[in-house]
C-alpha cells in the first residue's frame, strides 16, 4: 500500500530524560519506604544511619519531624505526635464517631466538606496534610541519597483502599509536590518485585498484613505479565489491631491492680507502644515481661507466646475469611497456587505463618524483606513508567462501584475484580411525570443497600426537560482509571443534557481547600500548578512540533519551498518557546503551527485517499 | 478543494479508507494503532471485539492465542506506556486500553463468547430474565434443593462437581451449535450455561463461607 512507503525512521520521540527519575514510595501505616530502580536494579534509600524503614510518625512542635525522632517523642510529648495516619485517609468526620475511645486521636471541628482534622500539639490538621509531611521526608530522603530534584513518584496503597482513600494518597503526594505517575496497589507491586527478581511464573497469592490494612491478591504471573485476578482485604485489619489488644489486656490488668489514673490518650498511646515491643518479642522468645510507667505508676506485664496467640487468633482468622473468599471468587483452589508471598511487618508474627502454611498446604515465602518488597516493586514500576518497558501489569478494582436507585438499593455498574482501566454505563429513567432533576448518588462496596455501601458522592442532574414517568433515558457512565480512580458522568439522552463530575468524596477535598494547603505548605508550592500547567503545555506542544515534522519527512514533497519555509519557521517558534516558563506563549506557538500546517494536511489526506481509492480499485479488479 | 470533498463523500463509507491523525492530520489506516507517520497513538475505532483482538469471529477460540494477543496489545496501549505523555495520548490510550479489556473479557469464556456471539446475530440474552423454557426450569429447581440440602463443605462441593461437569457438555453442545449456524439451540444452551454458571458461583461462595465456619 502506498501509505507504508514512508519508513517512520528516526522519529524524535518526546524526551523525558530530562525530567529526572522518579521513586517507588510504600507509604504504610507504621512505616515508610521509599527506593529508586536504575536499569533494573533497585536501591533502597536508608538515612545516614542505615536505616530503610521511617516510621510513618509525624511529630508537631516548633517544627515538623518525621521518623525515628517523631516516635522517641511519642512518649514524651503524646499530645503533639500522630502515628498510623493512614487509617483515617479518605475518611470522614462522620465516620470516626464510631471509632472514637478506640483511636488515640484527638479529632477537631472537621474541615469544609466533613474531611476529618486531627488536633495535634496546637495545629488542626486532615490526614491529607499529616501523609505529606511523611512524603516531604521521603522525597528529601530520595533528594539527599540521590542527590538530584525529585518530583515524581509511584505511590503504593492497599488493592482493597476505596476511591476516597486512593483520592487522598493522590491528594497528599501532590500537596507534597509530587507528581504522581501512578498509584499501584500493595500486593501488585510485591509481586512485581518477586516475579522480577525471583523470576516465579504461575499463579501465586500475595498475602499482605501490614500495620493497619490487610490485603490479599490473587495473580497470575507468566514471563513479563502480572495479571491480577482477584483480590479482597479489609482497609482496618492489621498489626496495629494486634497491638490495640495487647495494649487493651495491659490497661485491663493495670485498672484490675488499681494503678494510677485513668485511661487517657497519653496513657494509651504509652500502652500502645510497649504492646508493639511485646509483639516483636514474641515473634522471636516465647515470653516477653515489661513495664507500663506513666507519670510515676508503675504496672508490670507479663505474656507467654501461648497467650498471645490465643489473643490474636481471631484477627488471624478475620484474614484467613477473606483468603478463602478471594480463592473462591478467582474459582481456584489453595492446591492450584504455586506459592504464597508475605509482605508486611505483621507477617513476622509466627502464628500467621503457621496458620497460612496450614491453610495452603505449604509454607508462604518471604526470601524477599517483607518490610521493602512493596518498595522494591513500586521503585520498578517506576522506572518501567519513565523508562519504558516490556513489563506488562493488569490490575482489577477491588469493590463494586454502583448507583442508588429506588427503595435504597444500589445497582452495580462495575463488578469487584474487573479489569482496569474499564468504562461502563447504565441507562436509568425518571419516576415521576415531569420530573426534572436527578439525584446521582455513587456507592462502592458489596451489599445490596444503600446504608450498607461507602457513599462516595452524590450530585444532580437537573435540567431535564419535562417528560412523561419513564420517558427520560439517562445514561450514567463510571470509569475506572489505571489508578483505579472513578469518574462518573450523566447525561440526559434525549436533549443532551450533561452533568460531569470526577469524584471527589464527600468528605474530600474541594479545589480550594487544596489550594489554600498548598499556599500554606512550606515548600514553593504557590506555583505548583503554573509548574504544572507549563510542563504539560510543553509536552502537548513537542508533540505537535514532532507529528509536524513526521509529516515532512513523509510527505515534503507535497509543498513549495516557500510553504516549506513558513512551516519550518513556525516550527522553530514552537521550539523556542519550549526552553522558556511563557505557557501562554508555547501554547499560541503550537496553536500557530497546527493552523500554519492545515493546507499541507489537507493535501496529504487527499493523496492518501486517492492512493486508498487506486488500490481499492486495483482489487476490484482482482489484479 | 472540491475535488477532494467529492472523493472523501466517495470512499468515506469504504473500508480501508484512510482517516485523519489527531495529531499530524496526515492520511492513517483506520485499523492502525499507530500512526504510520508520527508515530502518535490513535483512538479505538467501532469493530466488535473478535476484529479488535484479531482473531476469527466464532465460537471456537483458541484460548492461548487470545490471551497472547491481548496481552501484546495491552502492551503497546496500557496506559503505563504513556505516563510520560501529555493528556490526550493518556487519554487515547486509556479508551483503547479499555476497549481490550471490555474484548477480552467478552471472548474469554465460552459463556460471554456465545453471548456475544448471539447479541451480534441479534439473539441477545441479556433481556432473558426469567426461565421461559419449563425443562430449563426444573433442571434449575432440582440444582438448587441439590445445593440447598447440602449441608457441610464436602456436600456444596459435589454440587459444584457435577455442575462443572455439566457445563463442560453443554461448552460441547455450544460448539456444535455454533458450527452448525443453529442460532435456537445455541441460544438455548446459552441461557442453559448462564443459569449453570450463576450456580457454580454462589456455590463457590457458600463453600467459602462453610470451610470458614468450620
Amino acid at each position: 500500500m502506498l501509505l507504508d512507503i514512508y519508513e517512520p525512521g528516526e522519529t524524535p520521540l518526546p524526551h523525558e530524560g530530562d525530567r529526572g527519575i522518579a521513586v517507588g514510595i510504600d507509604l504504610g501505616t507504621t512505616n515508610s519506604v521509599v527506593a529508586v530502580a536504575r536499569d533494573g536494579t533497585v536501591e533502597v534509600l536508608r538515612d545516614t544511619q542505615g536505616r530503610a524503614l521511617l516510621p510513618s510518625v509525624v511529630a508537631y512542635g516548633d517544627d515538623v519531624a518525621v521518623g525515628h525522632d517523631a516516635r522517641a517523642a511519642l512518649l514524651d510529648r503524646p499530645e503533639s505526635v500522630v502515628a498510623s495516619i493512614k487509617r483515617l485517609m479518605g475518611r470522614g468526620a462522620e465516620d470516626l464517631k464510631a471509632l472514637a475511645g478506640v483511636l488515640p486521636y484527638e479529632f477537631g471541628p472537621p474541615a469544609e466538606g466533613g474531611m476529618a482534622r486531627l488536633a495535634i500539639g496546637g495545629r488542626l490538621l486532615t490526614p491529607v496534610e499529616i501523609s505529606a509531611d511523611i512524603l516531604r521526608a521521603l522525597a528529601q530522603r530520595a533528594r539527599t541519597a540521590i542527590g538530584r530534584d525529585i518530583d515524581r513518584a509511584v505511590i503504593t496503597v492497599p488493592a482493597y483502599f476505596d476511591d476516597a482513600a486512593r483520592t487522598a494518597t493522590r491528594d497528599a503526594a501532590r500537596l507534597a509536590g509530587l507528581e504522581v505517575l501512578r498509584l499501584v496497589n500493595e500486593p501488585t507491586a510485591a509481586a512485581l518485585a518477586y516475579g522480577l527478581d525471583k523470576g516465579v511464573e504461575g499463579l501465586y497469592a500475595v498475602y499482605d498484613l501490614g500495620g493497619g490494612t490487610f490485603d490479599f491478591s490473587l495473580l497470575r504471573l507468566e514471563t513479563g505479565v502480572f495479571q491480577v485476578l482477584a483480590t479482597g482485604g479489609d482497609a482496618a485489619l492489621g498489626g496495629d489491631d494486634i497491638d490495640h489488644i495487647v495494649a487493651e489486656r495491659m490497661l485491663a490488668e493495670r485498672r484490675m491492680a488499681g494503678i494510677g489514673a485513668p485511661v487517657d490518650a497519653r496513657l494509651a498511646k504509652s500502652a500502645l507502644a510497649l504492646a508493639r515491643l511485646a509483639k516483636e518479642c514474641l515473634s522471636a522468645q516465647d515470653d516477653w515481661a515489661g513495664t507500663l510507667d506513666m507519670d510515676g505508676a508503675p504496672s508490670r506485664h507479663t505474656l507467654t507466646r501461648a497467650a498471645f496467640e490465643i489473643l490474636i487468633d481471631p484477627l488471624v482468622e478475620r484474614s484467613l475469611r477473606i483468603c478463602r473468599q478471594v480463592l473462591a471468587d478467582a474459582g481456584i483452589a489453595p492446591a492450584e497456587l504455586a506459592g504464597c508471598v508475605l509482605v508486611g511487618g505483621s507477617t513476622r508474627v509466627p502464628l500467621v505463618r503457621h496458620r497460612l502454611a496450614a491453610f495452603l498446604g505449604r509454607p508462604p515465602l518471604s526470601d524477599i524483606d517483607p518490610d521493602e518488597v512493596v518498595a522494591v516493586g513500586a521503585a520498578l514500576q517506576a522506572e518501567a513508567l519513565t523508562a519504558g518497558s516490556d513489563t506488562l501489569l493488569l490490575d482489577v478494582t477491588p469493590l463494586s462501584l454502583g448507583i442508588e436507585t429506588m427503595g435504597g438499593i444500589v445497582e452495580k455498574i462495575i463488578d469487584r475484580n474487573t479489569p482496569i482501566p474499564v468504562a461502563r454505563a447504565q441507562e436509568f429513567t425518571t419516576y415521576e411525570d415531569g420530573q426534572s432533576a436527578m439525584t446521582i448518588h455513587v456507592l462502592q462496596g458489596e451489599r445490596e443497600m444503600v446504608d450498607q455501601c461507602r457513599s462516595l458522592a452524590r450530585f444532580v442532574l437537573d435540567g431535564i426537560p419535562p417528560m412523561v414517568a419513564g420517558a427520560a433515558r439517562i445514561r450514567v457512565s463510571f470509569a475506572v482509571d489505571a489508578d483505579g480512580l472513578l469518574t462518573v458522568a450523566a447525561e440526559e439522552r434525549m436533549t443532551g443534557k450533561q452533568a460531569r463530575v470526577e469524584v471527589r468524596p464527600s468528605y474530600g477535598l474541594n479545589e480550594d481547600e487544596m489550594a489554600r494547603m498548598l499556599r500554606d505548605s512550606l515548600d514553593n508550592a504557590e506555583d505548583d500548578m503554573v509548574v504544572r500547567l507549563l510542563a504539560e503545555a510543553k509536552v502537548e506542544a513537542r508533540r505537535t512540533l514532532n507529528a509536524v515534522r513526521a509529516a515532512l519527512a513523509a510527505d515534503g514533497e507535497l509543498l513549495d519551498d516557500a510553504e516549506r519555509g513558513t512551516i519550518e519557521a513556525l516550527a522553530a517558534a514552537v521550539e523556542a518557546t519550549l526552553s522558556g516558563r511563557d505557557r501562554a506563549a508555547v501554547a499560541a506557538a503550537a496553536e500557530s503551527l497546527e493552523a500554519g500546517t492545515k493546507i499541507f494536511a489537507e493535501r496529504r489526506m487527499d493523496r492518501g485517499i486517492r492512493a486508498a481509492l487506486a488500490g481499492r480499485s486495483i482489487d476490484r479488479l482482482g489484479i | 478543494m472540491n475535488d477532494t470533498a467529492d472523493i472523501s463523500a466517495a470512499v468515506t463509507r469504504a473500508p480501508g479508507a484512510p482517516v485523519a491523525c489527531w495529531s499530524c492530520a496526515g492520511p492513517v489506516a483506520p485499523e492502525a494503532l499507530f500512526c504510520a507517520t508520527c508515530r502518535v497513538v490513535q483512538p479505538p475505532r467501532a469493530i466488535d471485539h473478535f476484529a479488535r483482538l484479531g482473531v476469527p469471529r466464532g465460537f471456537a477460540v483458541d484460548t492461548r492465542a487470545l490471551e497472547a494477543r491481548y496481552f501484546a496489545l495491552q502492551r503497546q496501549l496500557h496506559p503505563d506506556r504513556f505516563a510520560t505523555r501529555g493528556p490526550r495520548e493518556k487519554a487515547i490510550s486509556q479508551s483503547q486500553a479499555v476497549s481490550l479489556n471490555d474484548a477480552y473479557e467478552a471472548l474469554k469464556a465460552p459463556l460471554g463468547r456465545a453471548a456475544y456471539l448471539l447479541a451480534l446475530a441479534g439473539q441477545g440474552i441479556d433481556d432473558e430474565r426469567t426461565i421461559r423454557d419449563p425443562d430449563l426450569l426444573v433442571e434449575q429447581m432440582e440444582r438448587r434443593e441439590t445445593l440447598d440440602e447440602a449441608r457441610d463443605a464436602a456436600g456444596v462441593e459435589t454440587c459444584i462437581g457435577a455442575a462443572v461437569a455439566d457445563a463442560m457438555s453443554i461448552e460441547a453442545e455450544l460448539a456444535a451449535a455454533f458450527g452448525a449456524d443453529d442460532l435456537v439451540a445455541a441460544r438455548r444452551a446459552t441461557l442453559r450455561l448462564r443459569y449453570l454458571q450463576k450456580l457454580i458461583d454462589e456455590a463457590r461462595a457458600r463453600h467459602a463461607r462453610l470451610l470458614g465456619e468450620g
